[in-house]
């Protein structure tokens, strides 16, 4: 049966949805069967490509809507909505990121 | 953002020498120090940095392609390069294909804005097939430049 859902969510990642977010993002959606649809105020992208998903180029605080239809759509959705929930477990990258040094934001 | 805002034109590649993923990245932030964009002192940490960035997951994204990169507090704006395998190398892709076509950046640790905008650029003009096939076939730094500043200008977007 098709079901079809949305959400709003924000991107919460100090860097945006950068290339490592969006490869989680894309392994995560392409679990499901359901199509997996990112929208932004100027477009709409494929959850499931990381290229599709680096050009919405979303900086902290970026609003999204995700669309999702399919027979596993309501934990499809649940499944990515998790994901900007727990930011993408960002916190593990600041260190590497600044080889080494001490950077103050 | 444009190929134009951060391809440091002296430093692009079309043949690289090496055939590992290390070897490709010291070989194109190497590339980046001899055009002047990078400070020579930097070059074992800002390698090191980008290594580490790989292994915290590949940036082999697909279709040929990896984006190698770090922040970095020795930049104060965005700069990359672009090179070329003819042999393609493993780089642990997502798709498992071997990489063809790299482009690295290196961007100050405070502006995510502007490494995101880059981001966005590559990946656009990279669903373009014919763009990637040209880059592929390009014999020398300047055919690259020249696809670049054509996608540039005549925004190749599919």
């Amino acid at each position: 049966m098709q079901q079809a859902f949305s959400r709003d969510v924000v991107v919460g990642l100090k860097q945006g949805l950068h290339a490592r977010p969006a490869d989680m993002l894309a392994r995560e959606a392409r679990k499901w069967q359901a199509r997996i649809e990112l929208v932004s105020k100027s477009q709409r992208v494929d959850g499931k490509s990381i290229l599709e998903v680096l050009t919405l180029a979303a900086e902290e605080g970026t609003r999204l809507v995700v669309e999702v239809t399919g027979p596993d759509a309501a934990e499809a959705l649940a499944a990515i909505v998790r994901l900007f929930d727990s930011n993408f477990h960002e916190n593990d990258e600041t260190a590497v990121d600044t080889a080494g040094r001490t950077t103050t934001p | 953002m444009k190929f134009s805002d951060f391809v440091a034109s002296g430093a692009i590649r079309s043949h690289v020498d090496s055939s590992t993923k290390e070897g490709v990245i010291r070989e194109m932030a190497t590339a980046l120090v001899e055009a002047g964009r990078i400070p020579a002192s930097d070059l074992e940490s800002i390698v090191k940095a980008i290594l580490k960035r790989e292994d915290l997951g590949t940036t082999g994204i697909g279709r040929g392609v990896a984006v190698p990169h770090t922040k970095h507090p020795s930049v104060d704006r965005l700069v990359g390069t672009v090179a070329v395998s003819q042999e393609g190398i493993d780089f642990d892709s997502l798709d498992g294909d071997p990489v063809h076509l790299f482009f690295l950046l290196v961007s100050p640790p405070d502006q995510p804005g502007q490494h995101l905008r880059a981001l966005e650029n590559i990946s656009r003009q990279l669903r373009d097939d014919a763009f990637c096939r040209e880059l592929k076939a390009a014999k020398a730094p300047a055919d690259i430049q020249h696809l670049l500043e054509a996608a540039d200008n005549h925004g190749m977007v599919s």
